[in-house]
């Protein structure tokens, strides 16, 4: 236990991502069987324990410390599972170390009525890492910004077998993984699975300039939808839906496997349809990371499923014919039309008709164009070449630096993380943050315009001088309940630094609203 | 009638004041006379007329304030008469030079100014020393039962298995330039890193002092010009100022006891957090008052309420002082 306690507090304070694949990697590299795997559960969310809930953690803390003191330390602390952590009061024993693995175990093998002692009984002979290890499993909130994906990433780091090879059976996979290790040490192959994940093909971002060195002819088009990239498989009486990262999300969209009524392996984008009109990426949200979702969701956010690409089909893999004979095969299926239904193509000879359909789409959920080769094999990863992306402008605000805050790994000692507020009145309200898109030499005026132009510092926070006019990109807009504005943006960054522009010519809250 | 605890010491706006001696301890502002428990800014600040403290403690200001940093100064070697009552300075196992202060009246109580202390082998200061009192006052800096300081070299070793994990990332590791810095040096060496480490210039002049001392500290370099040194420490508030641009990709540590709390380091950004403090933690600021088993305690700066409350639960008498002015632990 004492490793994966200094695993779980490495990766929570560990900002960068290769930082992380390091320390992971490392982690699952000099870490025996089964314990490593598992880690592995945990931070892929497969471990699946009784949960503790904050009340019956708070009941097992008021059994053995003061009520006053527990809560002068936990208004100190901040946090429950840390400061009972903290605060448990036995010396850890001098017995043999904990396993991950038997505390897993005990974890997963006690009733609901003996989970508290059996909890207490671990505090009791847990260091205090340990211990908050332990709660943090007990309670299910890890919270140490790692992925799925990036823990497959750290899993290939080492072996000789790719990240794709490792998304290929990952499903097939139950912890403690123990045949996965063994196939990542060039053991045997572990018998597949029903309805397996294949990784997804990627495109990449094109320029008109690029675009023009490209025959049209050559490629076909179509809309990219705003939703989520997913497979759908249903093989051999197995039916799941994958996001593009191969997670399982079916248990969400009940609706849309049970018209999942076919043999094969579909690439497609996850939306809310109501009839023929997609609904905005917010109604999307609503039905996604939920363990079980409701009748009344199902009624009012129907999932529906617009298909890119046809992987598989009666057993047959089509992933290494061209994009045309995958795209007649999908267009010979038999689906249903009520949840499925075809990303149509879009006709055009030239780049500009192209560049014409992609200024003006019919409908606010499209996000640009994805343009594809003809004679393109479906490749997993992001090959640069056969799929592009020419996403639509994004939307623009030019909004004032409010407050700015220090990075971290490579931005250390230099501010980076930005603040930015749009005019309402005479004051300025937050409406997002930003802490990309502007290059290195930018980063150094940045930090040189934080550090001259700081009025007050809160924390490690610093609040600027209201002078500087940024031109913020962003992807989309949707209404937030959480944010003062009222707004929340898609992907926003720094596009531009407009050093020239007085700060009281920056955009009014009003504009950013009317661009709903 | 035998004087009561408050007529020999008691807390003032200027900090804590014995009437019987006419001396301030610790003073938060300019004062005739001060006694100084030890060389944290804090508590030694300058401008005094006269002041009393240990002779590291003496040395220390002078190199922090200059030499003219009061009109006068003593160095408190036995227990010595100041007006009423007798003084003497006992070791305090915080920082070089920190020390206790005991004062003796004629009659009455004794009562013992811990300034801040620390019970944890300290390679860089002489130990804390018990000394019987019947007022015991005492810091509470990390008064909550949420603080068990772990060993601190465990935590060097923590450290060096993270410059072993990224052995490409400069290790920069804030350390207040007075105790911490050096301690944290004696630790790194302590715990096997023997190559030279790079330090901040605001820390050159106290490494000196105590390399002078006879502490040893193995080779330093400094940071402005670091060759090959992986290992580079700093007075925390250069983490905030461009000094950190020079230094690829670094691994931000910090040596404090408030790292203890997680979103203490993730509020300030750090990315090895290292609970090394030189305060002492909840079990050993209980386990003193058991010891010392004084008639009265008084608590100062920090966490008043936590500890009142555990003298409370275990009934020993005891009054916050509620004085303003002592950082939580100074950076």
């Amino acid at each position: 236990m004492k490793a994966f306690a200094r695993l779980l507090e490495r990766l929570a304070f560990t900002p960068g991502r290769n930082a992380k694949l390091t320390i992971l990697s490392h982690y699952l590299h000099d870490t025996p069987d089964p314990d490593r795997g598992w880690a592995l559960a945990a931070l892929t969310g497969t471990l699946d324990l009784r949960q503790m809930s904050p009340s019956l953690l708070k009941g097992l803390a008021a059994e053995r410390v003061d009520a006053q003191l527990f809560a002068l330390s936990y208004d100190f602390v901040g946090d429950l599972a840390e400061t009972i952590a903290l605060i448990w009061p036995a010396e850890p024993a001098t017995g043999p170390e904990v396993s991950l693995s038997q505390a897993v175990s005990l974890l997963r093998e006690t009733g609901k009525l003996s989970l508290p002692g059996v909890i207490a009984g671990l505090l009791d002979i847990l260091t205090p890492p340990e211990r908050l290890a332990l709660l943090k499993l007990a309670t299910g909130n890890l919270r140490v910004g790692v992925s799925a994906r990036l823990a497959r990433v750290a899993l290939a780091m080492g072996s000789p077998r790719s990240v794709d090879e490792i998304e290929e059976i990952w499903h097939g996979m139950q912890p403690p993984f123990l045949p996965l290790f063994a196939w990542l040490r060039g053991g045997p192959l572990p018998p597949p699975v029903a309805a397996p994940f294949r990784p997804v093909m990627l495109s990449t971002p094109v320029t008109p300039a690029e675009l023009a060195a490209l025959d049209p002819a050559d490629h076909v088009a179509e809309w990219k939808w705003d939703g989520i990239r997913v497979q759908a498989v249903s093989e051999g009486g197995q039916r799941r839906l994958y996001s593009r990262t191969g997670e399982e999300i079916g248990a969400a969209f009940p609706d849309l496997l049970a018209a999942m009524d076919f043999e094969g392996a579909l690439d497609g984008e996850l939306l809310v349809r109501r009839g023929d009109d997609i609904a905005p990426f917010a109604d999307l949200q609503k039905r996604l990371n939920r363990k079980t979702v409701g009748r009344a969701l199902l009624q009012s956010h129907p999932a529906a499923l617009r298909l890119y690409d046809m992987l598989t089909w009666q057993g047959r893999d089509l992933r290494p014919l061209p994009l045309t004979e995958r795209r007649a095969a999908l267009e010979a299926a038999s689906l249903d039309p009520a949840r499925i239904d075809l990303s149509p193509l879009l006709p055009f000879t030239s780049w500009d008709d192209l560049a014409a359909l992609r200024a003006a789409p019919h409908a606010a959920v499209i996000e640009g164009v994805m343009i594809k080769r003809r004679d393109a094999p479906y490749l997993a990863g992001r090959p640069r070449g056969p799929w592009f992306k020419w996403k639509r402008d994004p939307m623009v605000v030019d909004a004032v630096l409010i407050y700015a805050q220090s990075g971290h790994g490579k931005r250390s000692g230099f501010f980076s993380d930005f603040t930015f507020g749009l005019w309402d009145g005479g004051d300025l309200v937050p409406v997002g943050k930003a802490y990309f898109g502007f290059t290195d030499e930018e980063l150094r005026e940045l930090d040189r315009f934080v550090r001259k132009n700081t009025t007050r510092r809160f924390g490690p926070v610093r609040q600027l001088a209201p002078k500087l006019v940024v031109e913020v990109a962003f992807e989309g807009l949707n209404v937030s309940t959480r944010h003062r504005s009222g707004l929340a943006m898609r992907f926003p960054r720094i596009a531009r630094i407009r050093w020239d522009k007085p700060a009281a010519e920056a955009d009014r809250l009003d504009s950013l609203r009317a661009m709903l | 009638m035998t004087p009561r605890p408050d007529n020999i010491l008691c807390p003032t706006e200027a900090g804590l004041y014995c009437p019987p001696g006419d001396f301030h301890i610790d003073p938060l502002r300019p004062v005739p006379r001060a006694l100084i428990t030890h060389g944290h800014s804090d508590h030694a600040r300058p401008g005094h007329g006269a002041v009393m403290a240990t002779r590291q403690t003496l040395d220390i200001m002078a190199i922090r304030h200059g030499e003219d940093f009061a009109a006068s100064r003593q160095a408190a070697t036995g227990p010595t008469r100041i007006g009423g009552v007798t003084v003497s300075f006992h070791p305090a196992g915080h920082v070089l030079g920190s020390a206790q202060i005991l004062i003796t009246p004629d009659r009455g109580p004794r009562i013992l100014v811990s300034g801040d202390y620390c019970r944890t082998p300290n390679p860089t200061c002489l130990p804390w020393e018990p000394v019987a009192c019947d007022v015991f006052i005492t810091e509470a800096t990390f008064g909550l039962p949420v603080f068990h300081h772990p060993d601190p070299l465990v935590e060097a070793g923590r450290l060096l298995a993270s410059m072993a994990e990224f052995p490409d990332r400069p290790h920069l590791v804030g350390a207040y330039a007075l105790g911490k810095a050096q301690r944290m040096i004696a630790l790194a060496r302590a715990a096997g890193h023997d190559a030279p480490i790079a330090i901040h210039g605001a820390l050159q002049p106290l490494c000196d002092y105590h390399v002078a001392q006879g502490i040893g500290l193995g080779p330093l370099v400094p940071a402005s010009d670091p060759g090959g040194a992986r290992l580079i420490l700093a007075p925390p508030s250069a983490f905030a100022s461009p000094w950190v641009q020079r230094f690829r990709d670094p691994v931000l540590a910090y040596a404090s006891g408030w790292m203890t709390v997680r979103a203490r380091a993730r509020s300030r950004g750090i990315e090895l957090p290292l609970v090394i403090s030189d305060h002492a933690d909840w079990p050993a600021l209980t386990a003193t008052i058991r010891e010392l088993a004084p008639q009265e305690v008084w608590i100062t700066h920090g966490a008043e309420d936590g500890l009142l409350r555990w003298c409370e639960l275990n009934a020993i008498p005891a009054r916050p002082l509620r004085l303003v002015g002592y950082e939580d632990e100074p950076e």
